[in-house]
């Protein structure tokens, strides 16, 4: 693990997120102090950890992707941290019932935590954790184990929770959908180290590198040289192509060229190019169609790869097909340069 | 055949009949065994939860010691603790040789390292994150341990049968360290032997019969116990 500085802000959702094997567990037990970095230190509103572990970790609540229930009913599961707080039974009663009736669970209150199915075990896990009223929320995965309907559900809970409380939190996942769906801000963590840090917007539509580039989503990654600059608008040679971008690079840099498969749109080879505002357009054959849930992505060769995402209506009136021509357009403001050296 | 069932009834006689010897030696095994057993659980916790919870070198020969002395044959444990509290041994100046105090040392011997093994095996059951979530939720490192030895009752509820099974069952020790003494060190499994080497089979049978059943409600009370855990 190589993380030179990463902030928690006050009141914001930090979402660490990135590849399985990351690291962002190991980070996020640090930040929880269930873990000493080797090296390195942890701060707590400005002011280091060292001696106080425990004051702290009552201050703060982690949930895991396991729920992690003790073999006792519901709502002693959901008043455990309180209770290990010295918190007087009231309060405990109380705090427990609102956030099991927050999180849909108030009628299995009485059951034993094992009898639950995955989502309610889950559920409970962050009831505990919201009972705690804690500074700082720290959440590890708390939905990769469910089924995506159960997910959908228990992300719509856990959103309106966050809005509610405003606790500062950190949530860990792999998944871009939760981190853009949770987070004020992300951190793209990959092998150990933090890559970039910035709002969802910043980080899907800049990535700083092709990794991350990969890991947001972008699937057309391909290398160019930035051939000339005018009014914020480059032209950039990528594969005997001419491509527009809008930005602002060196002329003669070497650069990855960067584009979003939904924001490739297909249309006809043979039409009369209509007016529009897609700065680029570029013959295209088709060469795999590939089903992806409700749309179907569309691997073309426009002398370089493309990936494009269309509904299925679409593939449908275009009639598309592996050897089909097509014209692929894109806007100058949907490609993103990363400056790249050249390999070797 | 008349040999056993004479034995029999005359056991159902001694017993019914409140015979002051008999429930005097199993009280006093009750007694040994029971602090033993109760001595062995709190060394057992201890090296358990250690052992389960901590990775350093030597851990595996650490667990293979552990688990070689869940089958120490008492005669070399009695063997040895005698030689320690022998008047002219090590311990020799604490006077405990031929004394009920002697034989909970054995049985302690015995017992622990019944309880560590099956202790360490029942924490090593747990889920491995279970320890941080505890932690994650604001324990303090002595109310994790209670939490998961709590989780882990119904095998430490095992731990505890079978450390006691083997404590009031043995009788190389007792018999080593105790010397059967009448009315002081005499417990339920050495009154057992004397009475055979006499011929007494009836004394032996009634004995044998009441150490079965306290083996027997032992077990029943603490299997009670799991099961109506393991509804709730």
């Amino acid at each position: 693990m190589d993380v030179p500085h990463l902030d928690v802000l006050a009141r914001e959702v930090l979402v660490i997120v990135g590849p399985n094997g990351a690291g962002k567990s190991v980070l996020l037990e640090t930040l929880a102090l269930l873990q000493e970095p080797s090296r390195g230190r942890v701060l707590f509103e400005g002011q280091p950890v060292a001696g106080r572990q425990l004051t702290l970790r009552r201050r703060m609540a982690v949930v895991f992707q396991d729920p992690l229930l003790l073999r006792r009913s519901v709502a002693d599961n959901v008043a455990l941290g309180l209770r290990l707080r010295g918190a007087p039974r009231p309060v405990r009663r109380e705090r427990a019932a609102y956030w099991m009736r927050r999180f849909g669970i108030e009628h299995l209150a009485k059951r034993s935590a094992i009898t639950l199915s995955g989502g309610e075990a889950q559920r409970a896990s962050l009831a505990r954790a919201f009972a705690l009223d804690p500074e700082v929320l720290l959440l590890d995965e708390p939905f990769t184990a469910l089924d995506e309907p159960t997910r959908v559900e228990l992300l719509d809970d856990l959103s309106a929770a966050l809005r509610e409380t405003a606790v500062t939190t950190v949530f860990v996942t792999h998944d871009r959908g939760e981190a853009l769906r949770l987070g004020d801000r992300l951190a793209v963590l990959m092998g150990g180290r933090v890559r970039q840090v910035g709002t969802p917007e910043e980080v899907f539509a800049t990535p700083v590198d092709e990794e991350v580039a990969t890991f947001v989503g972008v699937e057309t990654i391909v290398a160019g040289r930035v051939r000339s600059l005018k009014d914020g608008l480059a032209l950039v040679d990528v594969a005997g192509q001419v491509v527009e971008v809008a930005t602002d690079g060196d002329p003669g840099s070497d650069v990855l060229v960067c584009l979003r498969p939904e924001d490739v749109v297909l249309s006809p080879a043979q039409d009369h190019p209509s007016p529009t505002s897609a700065r680029n357009r570029l013959p295209a054959v088709v060469r795999r169609i590939l089903p992806a849930g409700p749309h179907v992505r569309v691997q073309l060769d426009a002398g370089f790869g493309m990936m494009a995402i269309i509904t299925k209506q679409s593939l449908e009136e275009l009639s598309l097909a592996p050897g089909s021509q097509v014209v692929a357009s894109f806007k100058a403001t949907a490609v993103h340069l990363i400056p790249h050296r050249a390999r070797g | 055949m008349d040999l056993i069932w004479d034995g029999i009834r005359e056991a159902f006689r001694i017993i019914a009949s409140g015979d002051y010897s008999v429930w005097e030696i199993t009280l006093r095994s009750l007694m040994v065994s029971g602090t033993a057993t109760a001595i062995s659980l709190f060394i057992g916790i201890l090296i358990g939860s250690a052992l389960a919870f901590n990775q350093f070198p030597g851990r595996n020969i650490a667990f293979s010691l552990v688990n070689a002395g869940m089958g120490l044959p008492p005669v070399v444990v009695g063997l040895i603790v005698a030689i320690m509290l022998w008047r002219s041994g090590p311990l020799g100046d604490l006077r405990l040789i031929y004394t009920p105090a002697a034989m909970v040392i054995a049985q302690t011997v015995i017992a622990a390292p019944i309880v560590t093994g099956f202790t360490a095996a029942a924490l090593r059951n747990l889920h491995p994150q279970l320890r941080t979530q505890i932690y994650g939720l604001g324990a303090s490192r002595l109310q994790m341990l209670w939490l998961v030895l709590w989780e882990s009752k119904l095998p430490l509820l095992a731990a505890v049968m079978a450390g006691f099974g083997g404590a009031i069952s043995e009788i190389g020790a007792s018999q080593m360290v105790g010397g059967n003494l009448a009315g002081e060190t005499r417990v339920m499994t050495t009154a057992v032997v004397l009475e055979v080497s006499r011929g007494e089979f009836a004394a032996a049978i009634a004995l044998s019969f009441i150490l079965l059943a306290l083996i027997f409600i032992v077990a029943l009370i603490l299997t009670t116990v799991q099961q109506q855990e393991r509804r709730s």
